[in-house]
């Protein structure tokens, strides 16, 4: 019950608000007849549709090298394909921005599929990595060329994981936030970044709720379409074969590898462009970024420095950690538990987890500004408030990591234990824990980097007094003067960094092919 | 009576898994399940076990109903298929476990620990990793982890199907001596019967969820209740008992019941011929009827005489 009254609370409850407050003030009827508003909506899908389509095509050949190939530097492939999806979505804006000044379609659904490659190359490849190879072995021994091998075999038996990676990505484009304000600016705008200007800029509250329902309602029917979906692949998965060994590529198979290398090269790209604009300004290499990280930024831009903003950022990333951890870990229990029993409840529960992960982190914030006025204490001004937020958009994410592999612990392997003497409990404690250890701390790592990227719902709700990084960066950004944006590109230097460290760390620690990220 | 189970009958949803099932194990003896897979044995174990609630019926220990005991307090140790042992424990680590549960101090553990090692003929094994074990000592450790806190009786569902036939032959003689020397009061799941016969003192039958004879292995052996047994247990022909010189109603023969032998009373003619691992096994057929006999080398389309081996006669009923 402890995750459910959680999401409710600081999930259900705000979001419900925001739609009471988008009804009642008829400001849905005069939203949804306005046309700017489809224009809106079309944009939001368009951009998100190219975006998932660049994703999946770029992910594929990597979900190959990952699952199937066994060559030299695959680790790396691994670390560089994952860095950038927990990169501060600011970070990313940035970064493209370095190669394309003016931002624009084509940088924004770049950006987005940027990000979900991962998805893609994670989701897919975990699965191909468990189909079994001697159903392509079987075609091709009957005739088959390769192309048509993995056309009519291959292909078949990973569209669900496809087309689950699919639609989580398609949700992350169509609620991106970070990227679109920073490379669309005015001209570009899609539902999302629509809400933040409404609600920050015109204060129109009745048209941003109004607006917040009607993503509300496009996501819940993009997460339905995926739930369906991944109940397939867990069908698909429950007939898979021992985990075989992954051979050296040979013949054809080098001009994927080869892609792979590519897209790897392009998302390194930005990366490196980055850090290489943090150090350059108009007279040549200079570390001046980096020590105005010391100071509050060109005339005081800022009401703090950068390192207690930067420290503000580790902090609270922390806090949100721990509260999605113990919220995260103890649903992906129930719901297992659930799951034995074959109650359909599991299900539900599973969907209503994923939920936060795609409604936008800016209704959630909006949502809290509205509802947390009503809780005891002074809790809109409580400095707990972006810990929560930022707990609610990392908790899915660590059910999604730890619930595969609790689920795979054998349940005769916990039986026997039980024979053996051990409690229920003790079950927990001697078998599953040490199985999902691992995982456990790669999840927190894991949200750990996500926490301290987040930037829709912090926006909204850090106190000016205490930002987190990428709040002061897009800060930074919005204020004019070549100090301000050296400082800028300098603390996303930084925030790099440490999420580069984070995940290489995670890359460690990771349990073959467990989660879906 | 140590075990004893009343007409237990465990359904899931509409189909019954096991009906009506009645059996006693005394203290000390090994009994074996021995059927068909599908047959609701394994369902039966694991209901003993405490993993499967039974629909209705009662498992009893020692006269005391056990429906309220979970699974952890029953004290009967189970033994897997595939062993499952703790793949994140040393060797040692997965038989202590037990003794751990039971709080037994460290020094006697360590001490009953190496003792088990030895007893399954794994000595020197103590600090390995279960992941680097062959799937003969993974089992013996299995088998070790299951006996370490000396459960009140052994559960083994299918110990030996998992490895290939040589070992499965080498183990099967040691879990018998293992389990006479420990006096260990145990039940066997197996689908095998020279397995079975091996182990047990007594055999259970079981045929789509029923118990259908229960005997010393030479009885169930030589006399089996009816003739689909008779079929589960290696007869493949049916004849009256006058076929073969037994003033009994029917009779079931197994390849062994008829022997190439000049000397023998009966004439045929090889229809097909294979080699097995120590005889030839041919098709011959007498007066028309086809039947399988074992015997010395004969070409296909000689005419052979045969002698009846009343070893390999089963008398149905």
């Amino acid at each position: 019950m402890l995750p459910l009254a959680f999401l409710g609370l600081f999930f259900a409850w705000p979001v419900l608000a925001i739609i009471t407050l988008g009804l009642r003030e008829g400001g849905v009827t005069t939203v949804l007849f306005a046309a700017d508003t489809w224009e809106l909506v079309g944009f939001t899908l368009g951009q998100a549709l190219a975006s998932t389509v660049v994703a999946v095509v770029a992910g594929l050949p990597v979900a190959f090298v990952l699952a199937r190939c066994r060559i030299r530097g695959l680790g790396l492939v691994r670390a560089a394909v994952m860095v950038p999806f927990v990169l501060p979505t600011v970070v990313v804006g940035l970064a493209f921005r370095t190669f394309w000044p003016d931002g624009g379609v084509l940088p924004i659904v770049l950006a987005n599929a940027f990000f979900n490659v991962a998805v893609v190359a994670r989701t897919v490849g975990g699965l191909w990595a468990h189909t079994d190879r001697r159903a392509e072995d079987a075609a091709r021994a009957l005739g088959a060329s390769r192309p048509r091998a993995f056309l009519s075999v291959v292909l078949p038996a990973l569209a669900p994981a496809i087309g689950s990676a699919a639609a989580v990505v398609f949700l992350f484009c169509a609620t991106s936030f970070g990227v679109v304000l920073v490379l669309g600016g005015s001209r570009y705008r899609t539902l999302e970044t629509e809400i933040y200007l409404r609600t920050v800029e015109l204060f129109d509250l009745s048209g941003a709720a109004a607006l917040s329902l009607l993503q509300f309602v496009a996501v819940l029917a993009v997460l339905v379409l995926g739930a369906l979906a991944r109940r397939r692949r867990e069908t698909a998965l429950a007939l898979r074969d021992r985990e075989e060994l992954a051979r050296r590529p040979s013949g054809g198979e080098w001009y994927v590898v080869l892609a792979a290398f590519a897209v790897v090269v392009a998302l390194l790209t930005p990366v490196v462009g980055l850090v290489t604009r943090s150090l350059s300004t108009r007279d040549g290499w200079s570390f001046a970024g980096y020590v105005a990280l010391t100071t509050r930024g060109d005339r005081g831009t800022l009401a703090v420095t950068g390192i207690d903003a930067a420290l503000n950022s580790v902090r609270t990333a922390f806090d949100a950690t721990l509260v999605a951890l113990v919220v995260g870990v103890f649903s992906a229990v129930v719901l297992v538990g659930l799951r034995r029993s074959g109650s359909r409840i599991a299900e539900v529960l599973d969907t209503a987890l994923m939920l936060p992960l795609g409604v936008s982190a800016v209704t959630v914030g909006f949502g809290y500004l509205v509802t947390m006025d009503a809780l005891p204490g002074d809790f809109r001004t409580s400095p707990l408030l972006v810990p929560l937020a930022q707990a609610l958009v990392v908790t899915p994410l660590i059910v999604r990591m730890v619930l595969p592999v609790l689920r795979a612990v054998d349940e005769r392997l916990r039986q026997a234990a039980a024979t053996l003497g051990a409690s229920p409990l003790r079950v927990w404690r001697e078998v599953d824990l040490p199985l999902v250890g691992r995982s456990l701390v790669a999840a927190a790592g894991f949200g750990y980097v996500v926490a301290l990227g987040e930037f829709g719902a912090t926006s909204f709700l850090a106190r000016p007094d205490a930002p987190t990084l990428p709040v002061v960066i897009a800060r930074l950004m919005s204020r004019p003067g070549e100090l301000n944006s050296q400082m800028a590109y300098a603390a996303c230097a930084l925030l790099m960094v440490v999420t580069v460290g984070c995940v290489l760390l995670i890359e460690r620690l990771r349990v073959p092919s467990s989660g879906e990220f | 009576m140590a075990l004893e189970l009343d007409s237990i009958t465990v359904r899931y949803g509409q189909t019954a898994a096991v009906s009506d099932v009645s059996l006693t194990v005394a203290d000390g003896e090994v009994v074996a399940l021995l059927g068909p897979s599908g047959c609701g044995k394994s369902t039966l174990l694991r209901t003993i076990a405490g993993l499967e609630k039974p629909s209705a019926g009662s498992v009893r220990w020692d006269g005391a109903d056990l429906a309220g005991v979970p699974v952890h307090r029953r004290e009967f140790g189970l033994v897997f298929q595939d062993g499952q042992l703790f793949p994140h424990r040393s060797v040692a680590g997965n038989v202590a476990f037990g003794l751990r549960m039971k709080k037994v101090e460290r020094e006697s553990r360590d001490k009953r620990v190496l003792s088990l090692l030895e007893l399954v003929g794994l000595e020197g094994y103590a600090d390995r990793r279960v992941t680097q074990l062959s799937g003969g000592e993974q089992q013996r450790v299995a088998l070790a982890r299951a006996l370490a806190p000396s459960p009140r009786l052994l559960l083994l569902d299918e110990p030996l199907s998992a490895l290939d036939r040589a070992l499965r032959e080498q183990l099967a003689v040691d879990l018998a001596r293992l389990l006479r020397e420990a006096q260990t009061t145990a039940l066997v799941v197996t689908h095998d019967h020279d397995e079975a016969f091996t182990l047990a003192d007594r055999v259970a039958i079981m045929s789509r969820g029923r118990i259908v004879q229960v005997g010393p292995p030479a009885e169930v052996w030589s006399s089996p209740v009816d003739v689909e047994t008779a079929k589960f247990l290696g007869c493949n022909k049916f004849v009256p008992g006058s076929f073969v010189g037994l003033d009994v109603g029917r009779v079931g023969l197994r390849a062994t019941a008829l022997r190439v032998d000049p000397a023998g009373a009966l004439e045929g003619v090889v229809l097909e011929r294979v080699h097995r691992r120590d005889h030839v096994r041919l098709l011959v057929e007498i007066d028309g009827e086809e039947y399988e006999a074992v015997g010395p080398m004969s070409e296909i389309g000689d005419r052979v005489r045969l002698e009846i081996d009343l070893d390999g006669v089963a008398r149905i009923g």
